[in-house]
Formats: C-alpha cells, structure tokens, sequence
C-alpha cells in the first residue's frame, strides 16, 4: 500500500501456525466510521473464532474479502481512509489487495512454529517463540490451557519483543506428571526440599518448568505474562530469582482472595464428554459465542492424553482448599519486595476469579477490561497487549 | 497436534505404545513376524499391510507369527484372553471370519455372560474390510453390520489416523472382545496425531462437519466420502453436518438423534450391502425416535445388493461415491409432499 492515507486492515497471525482466515461476518460496512479498538470482523480458522478488531480510527471506505472467503495472513481485507481518498485510488489498492487474496497462502509461507523442547528435572517442557530482535517476553498460561492461549497475543507482541510462550507441566506437549500436589507443610513427602516460594509442591514444580525454559533459551532477565494459575506460577519464579525478572503481568491471577468458581475447575477436570465440557468451558468467557466445536474438541483431545487427568487432579488439588483458594499470592508479591513492575489485567465479567480480587494486588498498575471474562487475552487482545507493553516499558 | 503420520502409521504406535505399557498386550496373526519358512525377524513382514512392521523387533517374543488357520489363532486369542492376556490378534481380511466365527460370536462374545460376569475377554481383533483395492468378491467385503448385529462385541472403524491411534488404544485396554475394522484404502491417509498416548471412548461419534440443512451419518471410509460431498453441496449452498460414528457397537443414536432435530433431514452413507445394514440401522433409530423432526424421507446411500465386482470399472460403480451423496442429499433437500 503506497498512499499512507489508506489503512489497510489486514488479515491477523492467530497462533504461529495460522496460515489462513475466513470472514464469518462483517460487524461493520462500507461508510462506517470505527475508532481504535471497534469490532470490525468475525473471523475464523483452524483453530479458533474471534473478532479483529479496528487498528486504527476512521471511516471503512471499502470491504474487499467476502464473506466464506480464505484470506491469507495479512492480506488486506478492508482499507479504512480519510473522505479526500478518491474513489478510483482507493479502486487501485483494492486491486493490488485482491490480487494477493486471490494468489493464496503462498509456498514458502511459515508453517506451523518450531516447537523447542526442554528437559527440567527429568521433564521434557514444549515451548515455541515469534519476533527476532528486543526483550524476551515470556506468556504462562492458566489451568488447562497451554502455549496455544496466547494465540491472539503471541504475533502481535513479537513485533517489538522476542515472545516465547511454554506449556506448563500437565499441559499441551510437556510432560503430563505435575509433581506431588499442594504444598503443604503438615505433611512429610511434599515438604522436604521447600524454600520461600514453595518449590515442594506442584506449583514449584510449574516454577522449574519456567525457569528450566529460560535457561534454555539462555537469557538473563524475562519479563513474564502470567494468566491465572500462570500468574501465581510467575511470582513463584519472581520471588526465587528476583534479579532475572524484568516485570510482571499478571492476568486474572489466582491466590489473590478466597474466593474461586471451584465448580469450574473440578467441572473441567471432571468432563468427560463434549456435552459435560462445554458449558465448563462457557464460563471462561464473556461471549460464550467463543466456544466453538473446535476448541471443544481440541480440549477434550488434551484432556484424553494419557496423565491428564491425574494432572488436572492434582492441580485441582493445589489450585483449592475446599472450595477456596488455597494460595497466597498476595504474600509472594510481597516477597518479591517491589523491584519490579507489576500490572494486574483483569476482564469485570470474570465468572472464574472474581474482578474485585484486582484490589487486593498491592502495588500494582490495575486495568480493569470490559466485555472480557477470565480470557481477557482471548476476548480483548489489543487492550491486554498495550496493558503488557506499558508495563514492559516501565521497566528498568 | 504438529506432527502428521498416516493411518497405518498411527496404528502401528498404538500397538507399539500399549506394548511398551502393559507387558500383557501381544501381538498375532499371519505373516505379522515373517511367514511360514522364514528366517524370522530379517524378513519381518508387519502384516499383509504392514501395520505391525518393526514390533518384532521392539518386543521379542511377543509377536507371533501364525499358520493359516483362522479357527486356530482366533480361538487361541480369544482364549489367552480369558487367561489373563490382552491379544491383538490379526485376521487379514474380514472375508476369512467365517471360519472363526463360532470362537467370536458364540465364545467371546459370550463368556461374559454364560460365566455371570467372572470372565472377561480382552481381545483385539483388528481386520481389513472394504473395497478399491481390485481385490474381488472375497477379499473386498465390509461385513460389520454381522458384528454390530452380535451382543457382546464392540465393532469399531476408524476413519482418520487420530481416531485410529485413540480408538486401538482404547480397543486394547477395553476388556470386552472388540473387533477393530480397517480400510485397506485407508493406510496411507495421513493427518496430525499427537505422540502421546491416549484413548478415545468408543460410542462417541463425531461430528466432522457442523451444518443445518440435512445430517449425513457415515463411518469408515465413507466419511471422507461424504466430506467430499459436503463440500461440493457447500458450493451450491447447503449446509450437510457429517457425522462420523466411530464405534457402530456401542452406538452413539444422542448425537445421530439431536443432529437430525435440527436439520429434519437424513441420509445414510454406508460401504456395507444395504440389507440389515448400519445404514437401515440408522434409518429405523431416526425413524422411530426422531420422526416428528424429519420434513422428507430418509436417504440411504450403500453399495448395491451384490458380492464385490472383479472387473475395475465395475467395482469403480460399486463402491458409494461424493456424487451419489450429493445426488441424494439433494433428493431430500428437495422433497416436496
């Protein structure tokens, strides 16, 4: 696109092995004006559905894929311009954009991301990374999830930063066994070798595997991204290696308060069927919309790998006491004693670990994130990435 | 799901993989270690297909080549089973069961029963059915519907590599006699199969393709038949939902049941002959529990009431294809009163 008055709106990279992308539905058309951050269009691939959202403010002057159609990443799907962009330029570009539609994914497109593996204690630990050149961002999913929950996050980010995201023990490729469960100090097994940030338990166990994947990746300081259950497990990285972390962002963290949709997380560990899983799965988002047949599938074929369910298990176990959080994260942010920057990403229509819990993040930036549930990441990435980016930039 | 191996392929580490689990799974059949007069392992054979190719090796001693005779080995599997055992025993072609039949369906689909539940039989008959590969009327047939027809056994067909690699490991832990259908035109299908192991349930069909005008159930090889046919109905603007039932024994009618009250419309897409076939199966569930939602006659789509032709270009009439799918799909579309 040679005229900088033209924005193209081009076809998003949704997870590092998105090759191509179908409009579902356009939200907006032709005249339309959009400011940053509106719906423009339901997309769909392989893996997920989600909607793209404005990159930049003005009026849509032309829709150039259709409906049903394949689209390559980053082809241009709609030009947004200024009213003093004549018609017939805006005729050219749209030519040069259907003509890159039209030629397809081409041969030498990237394919599915090198997945790199890791052995931490005996434990081989998948982790896949995007983007060259800047600060090593490192994203940790939650319960359940894996490296794949970054995928609306993950290209964008690797814009400015090199972007790694691992699968945690008992998750996606790493291996399944997640270690002995809850710490617990009253009992003998799973004590022994525990220092501050409880290495005895399973969560010191998801601790290694991050800092067993930074060291192979052999960098000297990180900044992690932790969603979640991720988000406890990057404190416990921060408070056993302060010096290496360069900040932290942490989305829907656990361990912040009580109160916990223990429900959810038995529910998950529990379902069996698609018909058991899915209205689980509802309750991570805000547009339940977003849980289609594939993601359904592609858990319950996660969820039937042999170990995963004693996996699920046991994190269920460290995850709750009773029907409780069992974790104090408060208590590990405030061991990591405020060297670095901290940001709390949290969606107000969180159905899994209730918004308010934000408060409770001592020192932290908060952003609070409309029309997003416990997958604020997944239902509102642009904001969650410039809330990532700021605190990255706060740091030293 | 990155990594991508065929259908054969996939198999070959379910087997591979439950071996390595559980010291108790062995391997047997014809020429699955050699053949009759050789030198053994050097000529490892893996089968007339070569699904068991290299477990010789892995696990000395626990794959066995055996005679021809069908009644034998059969019998002997079915009744190592009882003693403690998880066999997977191959019988080449489906064609041959008859000779076996009376230790399959009047032994090991029975002891269950005729020893008040004490006996169980953890056996995996896996065998080829089908036709395409020019093979004739005895070598070619699908005969499942004769296994689904039979209490007591489980009658699985993959029809993708994932499935295929789930599904055996989930026929090998199973501790009823279940018998493990393979399309030989299948082998070299490839697609994504994780290397970890896992076992699908059997009785969970699949829905392969979502869409609400008309519901096409369909298994084995049929399936990416019917996909086809799906695609091209896609053009034209309709919407099929394929559904793949995986296991015919146990049946999954819930997911059959709720697709056809939403679409209202049914075809069948089945490789067997047409009489007491799954295809009629299907037809007279969705009939008798679902017949307020249908808005036009069920189709079914099967091979005509004939043994397998010898001739290609006969054979080639034979077998169902995307066309025949399409044409009936658009029978029921288009039904009027």
């Amino acid at each position: 696109m040679t005229d900088d008055r033209i924005v193209p709106v081009a076809m998003p990279k949704w997870g590092l092995s998105m090759r191509l992308g179908k409009i579902t539905a356009w939200v907006v058309g032709e005249g339309d004006d959009v400011k940053v951050g509106d719906d423009l269009a339901d997309i769909e691939t392989e893996k997920i559905a989600g909607t793209l959202e404005a990159p930049d403010a003005g009026t849509v002057r032309r829709i150039i894929a259709r409906v049903g159609e394949d689209v390559p990443v980053s082809g241009t799907i709609a030009l947004i311009a200024p009213p003093e962009v004549t018609e017939d330029e805006l005729d050219t570009a749209v030519l040069a954009a259907r003509a890159v539609i039209d030629a397809g994914v081409p041969e030498d497109a990237a394919g599915e991301a090198v997945l790199e593996t890791a052995d931490v204690g005996g434990r081989k630990i998948s982790f896949a990374g995007a983007g060259q050149d800047g600060d090593l961002v490192l994203l940790i999913h939650g319960y359940g999830g894996d490296r794949n929950s970054w995928l609306f996050l993950q290209e964008p980010l690797a814009a400015r930063y090199r972007v790694y995201a691992l699968d945690l023990p008992g998750h996606g490729t790493s291996a399944k066994d997640v270690g002995p469960g809850p710490e617990d100090p009253g009992s003998g097994d799973a004590a022994g070798s525990g220092d501050a940030a409880g290495s005895g338990g399973t969560l010191g166990v998801l601790a290694d595997a991050v800092t067993g994947v930074l060291d192979a990746l052999g960098a000297e300081r990180a900044h992690l991204v932790g969603h979640s259950m991720g988000g406890a497990v990057a404190l416990t990285v921060a408070v056993r290696d302060p010096g290496r972390i360069a900040s932290l962002t942490l989305i829907a963290p656990s361990g912040f308060g009580p109160e916990i949709n223990a429900g959810y997380l038995r529910g998950f560990a529990d379902a069996q069927t698609r018909r058991e899983l899915k209205p689980v799965i509802g309750q991570l988002f805000a547009d339940e919309s977003l849980v289609t047949r594939q993601l359904v599938d592609d858990l319950l074929a996660y969820k039937r790998l042999d170990g995963v369910d004693e996996a699920l298990h046991a994190l269920t176990d460290t995850l709750l006491d009773g029907d409780a959080q069992r974790g104090d994260s408060a208590a590990l942010l405030a061991a990591t004693g405020g060297a670095v920057p901290v940001a709390v990403i949290w969606g107000r229509a969180d159905r899994i670990i209730p918004a308010a819990q934000a408060e409770s993040v001592t020192g932290a930036v908060s952003h609070l994130v409309d029309g997003a549930g416990h997958m604020p990441h997944m239902e509102r990435p642009a904001e969650v990435q410039a809330a990532i980016e700021e605190t990255i930039a706060r740091s030293t | 799901m990155a990594r991508t191996i065929t259908y054969r392929e996939a198999l070959n580490e379910a087997l591979a993989q439950e071996m390595e689990r559980d010291e108790s799974v062995i391997v047997m059949g014809e020429d699955n270690a050699g053949g009759a007069g050789s030198p053994g392992e050097d000529d490892a054979w893996g089968g007339v297909l070569g699904v068991t190719k290299g477990l010789y090796h892995k696990f000395p001693g626990r794959v066995l080549d055996t005679p021809i005779s069908e009644s034998a080995f059969i019998g002997a599997a079915i009744g190592a089973a009882t003693a403690g055992l998880r066999p997977v025993a191959e019988l080449m072609f489906v064609d041959f069961m008859g000779v076996c039949f009376d230790q399959i369906y009047n032994q090991a689909a029975k002891f269950r029963y005729m020893f008040g539940g004490k006996a169980v039989t953890p056996v995996v008959i896996r065998t080829m059915y089908g036709a395409g590969l020019r093979a004739a009327a005895q070598h070619s047939q699908c005969l499942y519907p004769l296994f689904t027809h039979i209490p007591g056994l489980k009658v699985v067909l993959p029809a993708t590599p994932y499935d295929a690699k789930g599904l055996m490991i989930q026929a090998i832990r199973d501790n009823d006699p279940v018998m493990f259908f393979e399309h030989k035109a299948l082998y070299d299908l490839a697609g994504p199969v994780p290397e970890e192991s896992y076992a699908l349930p059997f009785g969970e069909a699949n829905v392969v393709r979502e869409g609400g005008d008309v519901t096409i159930v369909t298994l084995g090889r049929m399936v990416h038949t019917s996909l086809e046919a799906a695609a091209q109905l896609a053009a034209d603007g309709v919407q099929c939902e394929v559904i793949d039932l995986r296991t015919t024994s146990p049946l999954d009618e819930d997911t059959v049941l709720e697709s056809v009250e939403g679409t209202g419309r049914l075809v069948v897409v089945d490789e067997s002959h047409p009489r007491c076939s799954i295809a009629t199966d299907i037809s007279a569930l969705v009939a008798r529990k679902a017949f307020g939602a249908l808005r036009a006659p069920i189709e079914m789509v099967t091979a005509p009431h004939t043994p397998v032709p010898f001739s290609n270009a006969l054979e080639d009439l034979y077998i169902p294809d995307a066309q025949r799918v399409v044409n009936a799909t658009k029978t029921v579309i288009g039904w009027t009163r």
